[in-house]
C-alpha cells in the first residue's frame, strides 16, 4: 500500500475494543428481539427464550475445551508422519 | 441432437490446452467451460445419448434435473477455478484440471454403472496429479496414498456393478439401496469418495498438500460427485442420517486444533458434506432439494475459501496459523473475499449457507429427528466457529506476523470476486437456485423467526470466541500434527509391516539355524561311523573273521541238534 509507515485499522486498540462493544452491541439486541418476537417454533425445545443464544455460546465454548483436551492425546510433532 | 457429450468438450479442450502455450493457452483454457455451458443449454431435459459395448448398452448422458443441477454447477466451478490458476505456466496441472473437470462432467452425466465407474477411476487418474504438481516430497508421498485409495474405492464400484449386474441384469444408474452385497459395495465406494468417518482421511491429507490452485479444483468435484451419487442411489436410506450426523460434527474437533488452514478447511469441507448426507438419509423433498442445494453453495464458498487461502500460500509460501497473521494489511481484497466465504459457510442471513443449510436441519426436525437436529445445530455454531471465524482470524488478523506481501494476482481476485458474488446472489436471491432443485420448493428462508435465531445462534458463538480469547482459554495455534484414523495405515500398517518382516525374517533365521544343527548332527554321525575312525570304515583282521565264521558255525551246529 501506499504509505510506509501507515496505520492500520487494528493498530490503534482501540478500533478493537470498538469491534468487541459493536458485537456485545449485536448480541444484546438479537436478544432482546427474543422477547419482543413471537418465534415460529417447529419443536418445543426451541422455544425457550433464548434457546439458540445459548446453544451456540455453550457449543463453542464446550467445543473448544474438548478440543483442548483432545490436543493432550492426540497431537504430535510435525515430522510425525515422516520416516 | 444438436449437443455434444458435455465431457468431449472438456477432453477435447485438454488437448488443445497441451498444445498451446501463453495467451493462445489461456483462451483456450476460458473458452472450454463457457463453450461447455452454451452446450449444457442445448442439452434439454430427457435428452440422451447411447452407445453399444459388447453385450451393454451405455448410457453416456442422461439428463434430468439432478444431473443439470450439478452439471451447471461444474461448469461454474471450472470456470473460476481455471480463472483462478490462469497465471499458472505449468502444462501438467492445467491439463490434468481440465481433465478432471471433465471427469466429474461425466459421471453425473452417466445414466448406467458401468460409464460411471470409467468416470469415478478418471476423476482419481486425473485429480493426482493436482496433487504431484506440487513437487515436494511430502506431496508425493500424499498423492501415492490418495491414488490408492481412490482407485481402491473404483474397484470396489465396480465389484458391486458386477454383482449387481449379475443378480439383476441390470446396470442402470437409479436408486439402489442397501440391500445385498452390490448394494453395500457400492454404498461403501460412494462412502470413501464421500469422505464417511473412518475413511476421510485421503481428503484432509491431500487438499493440504496440493498445490495452491490444485486445491480448488480437487474441493470443486470428487466429493460432489460422490455427493450426487448418493443422491441418486440412495435417497432415504436411513444409515445416512447418522453417517451424516457424525461427519458434521466430529471433524470440527480437529479443525480447532489443527494449524494447517488448508487442513482446517478441508475438516469443515467434511463438516459440510455431512449435512448434505444427513439430508439425502431424510429423503423427503424438502431434505434432499437442501441436500443438493447445500452442494452447490459449498462447491462456490469452499471454493472462495480454498483460493482465498490458496492466494496466501502463493503469495508467503507459509499456510500454519501459528506463522501467519496481519495480512489484510498487505491483502485487503482477498481478506474481504475470505471473509464473505466465511459467512456463507456460516450460513449468515445474505449469505449461501444461509438458504440451504436450514432446508436439511428444518426436515430432520419434521421428521422427527430433535436429537440428530441438535448434532447439526452444534455443527452449525461450530463450523462458524473454525471456518467462519478461525480462518479469517490467524491468517489476516491476530497477531502481526510482520509478512507484508502483496496482493493476489489479478486473475486470482477475479475468481474469488466471481465467486463472492454467487455467494451473496444465492443468499439474498436463493430463487434462481430454487428454480433448479429437484423437487417444487416449497421453503421460505426469510422468515423474521429464521434470521432471528440464526444471528442469536451466530452472534453468541462469536461472543464465546471473543470471551475465550480474551480470557486466555483459546488454544494457541500450534506448530504439530493431529493423530486421526489415517493413523492406522500411516503408522500402524507400516509398523505392523515392518513388525512382520522383522518376524519373518527371525523365523527364518530360526528355521535355517535347527535344519543346520540337524544336518551337522547327521554329519557328524555319518562321519563317526563312515569316517577313518569309524567302526563301519575299520580294517578287520582275517582271524577274527575267522573266529566269528567259527563260532556261528559251532551255534548252528548246536542248535541243529537240540
Amino acid at each position: 500500500m501506499a504509505g510506509k509507515r501507515k496505520q492500520h485499522l487494528f493498530d490503534d486498540p482501540l478500533n478493537v475494543k470498538r469491534a468487541i462493544y459493536l458485537l456485545y452491541a449485536i448480541c444484546g439486541i438479537t436478544l432482546l428481539a427474543d422477547f419482543l418476537v413471537r418465534r415460529h417454533i417447529d419443536h418445543p425445545w426451541e422455544g425457550t427464550i433464548g434457546f439458540y443464544a445459548i446453544y451456540g455460546f455453550v457449543a463453542c465454548v464446550l467445543l473448544v475445551l474438548i478440543a483442548k483436551q483432545m490436543r493432550k492425546v492426540l497431537m504430535r510433532s510435525d515430522d510425525y508422519y515422516d520416516d | 441432437m444438436t449437443s455434444v457429450a458435455p465431457f468431449m468438450i472438456f477432453f477435447v479442450g485438454a488437448l488443445l490446452v497441451a498444445f498451446t502455450d501463453g495467451r493462445v493457452r489461456q483462451g483456450v483454457l476460458l473458452a472450454i467451460p463457457v463453450l461447455g455451458a452454451i452446450n449444457l443449454l442445448g442439452l434439454g431435459q430427457g435428452a440422451g445419448l447411447q452407445v453399444e459395448l459388447m453385450d451393454y448398452r451405455l448410457t453416456l448422458v442422461r439428463v434430468d434435473s439432478l444431473s443439470l443441477l450439478f452439471g451447471i454447477l461444474f461448469h461454474l466451478a471450472a470456470f473460476i477455478a481455471i480463472l483462478f490458476s490462469l497465471h499458472l505456466r505449468d502444462t501438467l496441472q492445467q491439463v490434468t484440471g481440465v481433465l478432471y473437470a471433465g471427469s466429474a462432467l461425466g459421471a453425473v452425466f452417466a445414466g448406467d454403472l458401468i460409464t460411471l465407474f470409467i468416470f469415478w477411476e478418471l476423476l482419481a487418474i486425473t485429480s493426482v496429479f493436482l496433487v504431484l504438481a506440487r513437487r515436494t516430497e511430502r506431496a508425493f508421498g500424499s498423492a501415492m496414498r490418495y491414488i490408492t485409495i481412490q482407485v481402491t474405492s473404483g474397484v470396489i464400484l465396480l465389484a458391486g456393478v458386477l454383482v449387481r449386474s449379475f443378480q439383476t441384469g441390470s446396470i442402470e444408474f437409479g436408486f439402489i439401496g442397501l440391500e445385498g452385497l452390490a448394494g453395500w459395495l457400492i454404498f461403501i465406494a460412494i462412502g470413501i469418495k464421500c469422505a464417511f468417518p473412518l475413511l476421510h482421511n485421503w481428503l484432509t491429507d491431500s487438499y493440504a498438500e496440493a498445490t495452491p490452485t490444485g486445491t480448488v479444483f480437487l474441493s470443486a468435484f470428487t466429493t460432489k460427485v460422490a455427493v450426487y451419487a448418493l443422491a441418486r442411489a440412495y435417497p432415504g436410506t436411513e444409515l445416512l442420517i447418522y453417517i451424516g450426523a457424525v461427519m458434521t460434527m466430529f471433524p470440527i474437533f480437529y479443525a480447532v486444533i489443527e494449524n494447517d488452514l488448508r487442513r482446517v478447511l478441508a475438516y469443515s469441507m467434511i463438516n459440510q458434506i455431512g449435512f448434505m448426507v444427513c439430508g439425502i438419509g431424510i429423503g423427503t423433498a424438502l431434505a434432499l432439494n437442501g441436500a443438493v442445494a447445500h452442494a452447490f453453495n459449498d462447491v462456490i464458498f469452499k471454493g472462495l475459501l480454498f483460493m482465498s487461502m490458496g492466494a496466501v500460500l502463493y503469495r508467503t509460501g507459509k499456510i500454519n496459523g501459528s506463522e501467519l497473521g496481519g495480512l489484510y494489511k498487505s491483502m485487503p481484497y482477498t481478506t474481504g473475499f475470505c471473509i464473505v466465504g466465511a459467512a456463507s459457510i456460516s450460513a449468515f442471513p445474505l449469505f449461501a449457507g444461509f438458504v440451504s443449510k436450514s432446508m436439511v436441519m428444518l426436515a430432520a426436525l419434521e421428521t422427527g429427528h430433535p436429537i440428530v437436529w441438535l448434532a447439526l445445530l452444534f455443527a452449525s455454531a461450530g463450523v462458524f466457529h473454525h471456518a467462519g471465524i478461525k480462518i479469517p482470524f490467524f491468517a489476516f488478523f491476530s497477531y502481526d506476523s510482520g509478512i507484508r506481501t502483496k496482493e493476489a494476482p489479478l486473475n486470482m481476485l477475479i475468481a474469488m470476486g466471481l465467486a463472492a458474488f454467487i455467494c451473496i446472489f444465492n443468499g439474498s436471491y436463493p430463487w434462481v437456485l430454487y428454480s433448479l432443485l429437484p423437487y417444487p420448493v416449497d421453503y421460505e428462508p426469510y422468515t423474521v423467526s429464521h434470521v432471528l435465531t440464526q444471528s442469536q445462534l451466530l452472534f453468541f458463538s462469536a461472543l464465546a470466541f471473543c470471551w475465550l480469547k480474551l480470557a486466555g482459554l483459546y488454544p494457541p495455534e500450534l506448530p504439530g500434527v493431529n493423530i486421526d484414523a489415517e493413523w492406522s495405515y500411516r503408522k500402524a500398517l507400516p509398523a505392523a509391516a515392518r513388525w512382520g518382516y522383522a518376524m519373518a525374517v527371525a523365523f527364518r533365521q530360526n528355521v535355517v539355524d535347527r535344519l543346520q544343527r540337524r544336518l551337522e548332527r547327521l554329519m557328524r554321525e555319518i562321519y563317526r561311523h563312515h569316517g577313518p575312525q569309524g567302526i563301519l570304515a575299520r580294517t578287520w583282521p582275517t582271524g577274527s573273521m575267522a573266529f566269528w565264521a567259527t563260532l556261528l558255525l559251532g551255534a548252528y551246529l548246536i542248535l541243529y541238534y537240540l
